[in-house]
């Protein structure tokens, strides 16, 4: 299982790349893992706006659907669609495989936990 | 407590992802869904079904009792067949759906479904006790705990069963079983029966001797592309063939006619549990059919999602099972909808949250072996 230094994280196991106002958001290691092999993964338009906690997606295992939770609050920038025609690309490489691209007009949210955190989260899940 | 199967430390050592399935703890996953379903596709695959519940029903008063009980006729088995089939209420509804061996003129064992095994033991009970007087005699026993089922399914299972036994494999039939000898010494039903549409096998063993069947199969499947199976695979490959599941396609609610069962109902055997309630039904003609349809756009159908004609005004019925098919890369479903548009081709939507996404009736299966 990988948890990446550079990333932030949530509860729900997405991440966050945050780079000034731009927030990268995809799903954990542990995530995809968790799910299995996934085989849709469903995003927002590019314009949409985001709230803080609210779903924004789905990815979908061959069993069960889930839902992606927003980080942060903001307007979709971007969304990546090549994850429209190969959803797999997320098992292969969950952290290289972000889902959207958010602005967000908030400062850089501190509720999200580093590395070092969100690894001795997964751990209590076991 | 979870129960568990005899075969749980062996989950556990191949590093299946465990869950509780109904009461039972139970692998849904080993490698991944998708690589198990298509090894079982292309090799074969393995599976721990010791949950299945078994029942016994003896006697020579055995026949007639089964015959009362179940749609289909018990009367047409010979001994070594096996015959599936449902049994209803009085009211049509669907009790369970079962596979009846015929072990001897006066012997049968009855597999259900394991979270129905107390349920059906029940009511069989139940029919059993009106069914009773002035009848020859009948015993039922509820035998589940006594036997570990494991199933051996996929285009090399014989090769691979045929390993571990002197019985000849290939005089076993489609839907017709052996008893003999596994790994030496060990007793088995060895039938030629399954739930995902390949070819291969079904063997009963006694409770204790499932870890060692288990083991044998495993290493004898090596070179014969075999890989262990979870209900993840076991539910996407039975889906593939549009084979009914208790809790989805089959309730207390819904009717075998409807079901696409009917081929296993005899209306015009003497009296059975329902009889009446489903000549009713079909006199009056059906209002709903089981249909097998694949998404045209992008989306997955879920069970319980909402489906809707073609252009999306009119409310038609529910997905009762939903997955993206792993051998065809297609997402597919099975619906309950109005006879009205069941045909073929019909343009039908489906509810994925909140968004009318267009499907098409298609045949069924969705798959078929090429061999």
């Amino acid at each position: 299982m990988r948890f990446p230094q550079d990333l932030k994280y949530t509860r729900d196991h997405e991440w966050a790349q945050v780079t000034g106002q731009l927030v990268k958001i995809g799903i954990t290691d542990h995530a995809q893992s968790a799910l299995g092999d996934i085989v849709y993964v469903g995003l927002p338009k590019v314009g949409a706006t985001l709230k803080k906690g609210d779903a924004f997606g789905v990815v979908e295992s061959i069993k069960a659907v889930s839902d992606l939770y927003a980080p942060v609050s903001g307007t979709v920038k971007e969304i990546n669609a090549v994850l429209n025609d190969d959803p797999a690309r997320v098992n292969r490489n969950a952290h290289g495989e972000w889902m959207i691209v958010v602005e967000t007009t908030e400062p850089a949210p501190s509720d999200l936990m580093d590395a070092a955190s969100y690894e001795s989260f997964v751990a209590t899940l076991k | 407590m979870l129960k568990r199967t005899a075969l749980f430390e062996e989950h556990q050592k191949l590093g299946g992802r465990l869950i509780d399935f109904g009461g039972w703890e139970l692998p849904v996953q080993y490698s991944g869904v998708m690589d198990e379903h298509l090894a079982c596709r292309s090799g074969a695959g393995l599976f721990d079904v010791s949950h299945m519940g078994e029942v016994t029903v003896e006697g020579p008063g055995a026949e007639a009792f089964l015959n009362y009980l179940v749609t289909n006729n018990v009367s047409k088995m010979a001994v070594g067949q096996a015959q599936y089939t449902v049994m209803c209420r009085e009211n049509g509804g669907i009790v369970d759906d079962l596979i009846i061996y015929r072990r001897t003129l006066d012997t049968y064992l009855v597999v259900v479904n394991a979270s129905n095994t107390e349920k059906d033991f029940s009511w069989m009970q139940e029919v059993a006790a009106k069914f009773r007087q002035g009848k020859p005699e009948f015993k039922l026993s509820n035998e589940s705990a006594h036997y570990s089922q494991i199933a051996i399914q996929g285009r090399t299972a014989e090769k691979i069963l045929q390993t571990l036994t002197q019985v000849p494999l290939s005089s076993i039939r489609y839907y017709t079983f052996a008893e003999g000898a596994l790994c030496g010494d060990i007793p088995a039903i060895i039938a030629r029966t399954g739930y995902t549409g390949e070819d291969g096998f079904e063997v009963y063993v006694a409770w204790e001797k499932g870890p060692a069947v288990w083991q044998a199969l495993l290493e004898a499947g090596k070179p014969h592309g075999l890989k262990p199976c979870g209900l993840g695979a076991r539910d996407t490959l039975r889906l593939e063939m549009k084979y009914p599941l208790y809790g989805h396609e089959l309730s207390d609610e819904t009717h075998p006619l409807e079901a696409g069962l009917g081929w296993v109902t005899k209306l015009d055997k003497p009296d059975f549990v329902g009889k009446a309630a489903l000549l009713a039904a079909k006199e009056k003609g059906l209002t709903r059919s089981l249909v097998g349809f694949k998404m045209l756009e992008r989306g997955i159908p879920r069970q319980g999602y909402s489906v809707y004609s073609g252009e999306g005004a009119q409310a038609l019925g529910t997905v009762t099972s939903g997955t993206q098919s792993p051998s065809l890369s297609q997402a597919v479903g099975v619906a309950y909808v109005p006879p009205s548009h069941s045909a073929v081709g019909t343009r039908i939507t489906i509810d994925i949250r909140g968004a009318k996404i267009p499907a098409e009736v298609v045949p069924t299966p969705f798959y078929k072996r090429p061999y």
